[in-house]
């Protein structure tokens, strides 16, 4: 059998380290890449107008978006914050805890066009909402809950186990202990969960197509939760795909609104749980 | 150096094999070892005792340049092998290991066969031979007084094995790169009194052909197995010879409280 | 002493606080269920041989046509023509920050790819269909700028960032006793790597790798933005560079126009209820994986 020659072991490791030099430079660089010449063909066609024209620019969908997120987060936030306590503070370890975490993991994993589904059979028909705001907040609040709950969970356990002690060594009942001393603790880092659920809930699109999502001209805002909506994400989807006649510099400073708006939402959750971190009072 | 200090370095029969002049290490800020010289002969076990966060681990640690793996931590004076500087800059630290080995207070074993454990540092540095492997496994855990009751097991994950079996699978893995020292940390702090008596008795076996240095919390160990001792505190070497002087006959009253048991 | 008012309420808290820790399992049992019912109908016309099969998609000819295969093989392509990519640089990457990137390194990267995570499929759809697609196209001639390997190159960059997360949280679980007695065994920090550390943590890159699959399986936008749209089965390695049509695709470009309860609408669900068992069972099998590694910081 001819052996290669061999490699001194000194050697070896340094091609080695060389290459997942390299290998961070492929996972990074495109992405500087592609941000930097999005930045430059969509910056030029961001102004005032383009963001606040209701016929031609992105007002309704920025507030068709908004509405959006924060129905989702007001529908969401109750039964993740509660069942985030449940898992924090109420359950023992046991097979029922294991199958309700591996559930949450299952629904974090459900393709979003299946929500999209999901919603569309239970909402807008058994429940017959119909397409609109309520329906599609609906789906998300589905899409969105893992990550509420998750991030909550996190941050009722950051709540140190002395505090708790103490409260129950006054006496307290569970509840009282919960939302008295653990809650107000948890609140900040609860907070960071919403606000990624919400730029969570800003970007998606599948879900939102056949629940509620539209492009008017006539009807930009909507007058109740019933009716249906324009939506960033969809609009820009539309305008690559569908639309003619919208120049370049417009589709790519719509697709930059898109992922400043994702992108700073997530980035002011990350420094805001950062700063909680440092200004702990424990 | 200081007329102290060179009394300090004591010059024991037989070769050095390995020798400290003047090695300070410091944390940042905070001085670990301070000004520590001595000689350690070849093929004799040298303990080194002393209370906790004396130093004596982050000393012997200087021997294979396992504090490099700290970055706050910085060398300065002089560690010598076989009288050559061990930190020289175009030293080859990986080499460095295979003859200066180490075995850690807790096992560790890694997760696999026993078999695989022991060849792990043969394979290392190349050697992929089936009958090779088998010969030189076999003769580590002979080296390691621990063939006999493995020997038919020798495929079974080594994680199944007594603390103290676990122990002496550390060993043969070191004695199968075939260095030429052992440095062993606290090496029974963490077995029952059966495993320790089998391993200082191995220890005693092993010194005919390694250079082993010791460190140990239990003065009782270091009186039992080695023929030198070196007295650590504070970062300092209080005091460093034969054995029985440093117990029976100390010079520094330091070393007597300390053997004494009337601190530490 | 508690009154009884207090006591009620107590209990009542408490409880209301169990059943949403418990509503949990009740949503995914809810979502099967409700995928079920409207896509069992579509078996009263065609067999689960037909559909498992059949090599055309047809659902507006006349009679409709609802074979899944080229579909299936759609998504196929793509999904593992993204795990192709994803996977070597997902856990080089990981290594890398975990073992050999310096801290001023990992500070950046680490965060950067985050935030990578964090970008909506549909803006990646549209870099592939504005930007990346065309520049393909015209460098290495290829008759379309829409096709599947586009689609596993956006997808092997959306998936990525899961697959290096979850690596490194695998790979610094790796006990430091154990790399520090293979560097004392005179070990490279390479060989430490290669030898010990990865081999540990392969449950953990196991789970990296089936989460980082079931989000490639799941994409929506992208692939429909993409991939061409083409429901044809794809043959050899030529495939990668022709259009196709994923299942995720399928159910987005078609539900919109799709009347209620005609086969076409139960065809579009029982897609559907194909995904969502197909990451169920991926996602199961990566959360036992994950347990068995020694658990996560999750």
């Amino acid at each position: 059998m001819t052996a290669l020659p061999q490699l001194s072991r000194k050697t070896s490791q340094a091609i080695a380290f060389a290459i997942l030099w390299i290998v961070a430079a492929a996972v990074i660089l495109p992405v500087v890449a592609i941000l930097a010449v999005m930045l430059l063909k969509g910056g030029r066609a961001i102004d005032w107008h383009m963001l606040t024209s209701i016929d031609e620019g992105l007002l309704p969908a920025i507030a068709g978006t908004t509405l959006l997120v924060v129905l989702t987060a007001a529908i969401s936030a109750p039964v993740g914050v509660a069942a985030a306590i449940y898992l924090s503070e109420y359950a023992r370890a046991s097979t029922s805890v294991r199958l309700i975490r591996l559930a949450i993991v299952n629904l974090a994993g459900v393709p979003s066009v299946v929500y999209g589904l999901f919603g569309f059979a239970l909402f807008v028909t058994l429940l017959q909402f119909g397409r609109c705001l309520l329906a599609a907040a609906c789906t998300l609040a589905f899409l969105v809950l893992p990550l509420v709950i998750t991030a909550s969970e996190e941050a009722l356990r950051q709540v140190p186990q002395r505090l708790r002690e103490a409260s129950f060594g006054l006496g307290a009942t569970r509840w009282q202990t919960v939302r008295r001393v653990v809650l107000p603790n948890a609140l900040p880092g609860i907070i960071t969960g919403m606000i990624l659920s919400i730029g969570r809930a800003a970007g998606e699109t599948a879900p939102i197509l056949f629940t509620g999502a539209f492009i008017s001209l006539s009807k930009p805002f909507p007058n109740s939760p019933l009716d249906p909506f324009i939506a960033l994400p969809y609009k820009l989807f539309v305008d690559a795909t569908e639309m003619p006649g919208i120049s370049e510099a417009t589709k790519w400073g719509e697709a930059v609104v898109l992922v400043l708006l994702v992108v700073g939402l997530n980035l002011a959750a990350v420094l805001f749980r950062a700063r909680l971190r440092r200004a702990r009072r424990w | 150096m200081s007329d102290v200090a060179i009394e300090r370095i004591q010059v024991p029969e037989g070769e050095a094999k390995l020798e400290t002049r003047g090695l300070n290490l410091h944390y940042d800020n905070f001085q670990a070892l301070r000004d520590v010289s001595l000689r350690i002969p070849a093929r004799r076990i040298t303990a080194l005792i002393g209370p906790s966060g004396c130093g004596k681990s982050t000393f012997l640690r200087c021997f294979n340049r396992m504090n490099d793996l700290i970055s706050t931590a910085r060398v300065d004076g002089r560690v010598l092998l076989d009288g050559e500087d061990i930190y020289r800059r175009d030293l080859d630290v990986s080499e460095l290991r295979k003859r200066v080995g180490m075995v850690f207070q807790s096992p560790n074993p890694f997760p696999m066969s026993i078999y695989d454990n022991v060849a792990y540092g043969p394979r290392l540095h190349g050697m992929r031979e089936r009958s090779s492997l088998d010969e030189i496994v076999e003769k580590s855990l002979r080296g390691a007084a621990l063939w006999d009751e493995v020997k038919d097991n020798i495929r079974k994950s080594a994680l199944d094995l007594s603390g103290g079996q676990q122990q002496r699978l550390s060993i043969a893995r070191v004695l199968a790169v075939e260095p030429d020292v052992l440095l062993m940390d606290e090496p029974c702090s963490a077995l029952d009194p059966t495993a320790t008596f089998r391993i200082e008795e191995l220890m005693v076996d092993l010194m005919e052909k390694y250079t082993i240095v010791i460190v140990t919390h239990n003065m009782y160990q270091a009186s039992r197995v080695s023929q030198y001792t070196g007295f650590f505190l504070l970062g300092e070497l209080i005091e460093y010879g034969p054995t029985v002087e440093i117990f029976e006959n100390p010079r520094d009253q330091r070393t007597d409280d300390y053997v004494r048991g009337r601190f530490g | 002493m508690r009154s009884k008012v207090q006591r009620g309420w107590e209990w009542f808290v408490s409880t209301a606080i169990r059943v949403s820790g418990a509503m949990a399992i009740v949503f995914v049992i809810l979502i099967f269920i409700f995928l079920l019912r409207d896509a069992i109908p579509v078996l009263r016309t065609s067999s689960v041989r037909d559909l498992l099969t059949g090599e055309f998609w047809r659902p507006t000819s006349e009679p409709p046509q609802f074979g899944l295969l080229p579909l299936l093989l759609g998504s196929l392509y793509v999904t593992v023509g993204a795990l192709v990519i994803s996977v070597p640089l997902g856990i080089g990457a990981a290594a890398f920050i975990s073992e050999v990137a310096p801290a001023w390194v990992q500070e950046i990267l680490k965060p950067a790819v985050e935030m990578l995570a964090t970008i909506p499929s549909v803006v990646f759809g549209f870099l592939g269909l504005l930007l990346v697609g065309p520049w393909l196209a015209e460098r290495f001639n290829l008759p379309l700028p829409l096709f599947a390997g586009l689609g596993s190159l956006m997808l092997g960059f959306m998936a990525m960032p899961t697959i290096v997360s979850v690596s490194e949280d695998a790979i610094r679980s790796v006990p430091v006793a154990l790399r520090e007695n293979s560097l004392a065994l005179g070990a490279t920090r390479w060989q430490t790597i290669r030898r010990i550390v990865i081999p540990s943590a392969r449950s953990g890159i196991i789970a990296a790798v089936l989460l980082g699959l079931g989000r490639a399986i799941g994409e929506t936008m992208t692939v429909l933005m993409v991939t061409g749209n083409s429901a044809v089965i794809p043959q050899g390695l030529e495939g990668f560079l022709r259009p196709v049509r994923t299942l995720t695709a399928t159910i987005a470009g078609e539900m919109g126009e799709t009347a209620y309860a005609t086969p076409h609408y139960h065809a579009l669900f029982m897609i559907g209820l194909i995904l969502f068992v197909i990451t169920f069972i991926t996602n199961t099998i990566a959360d036992i994986a994950v347990r068995r590694s020694g658990g996560l910081t999750q």
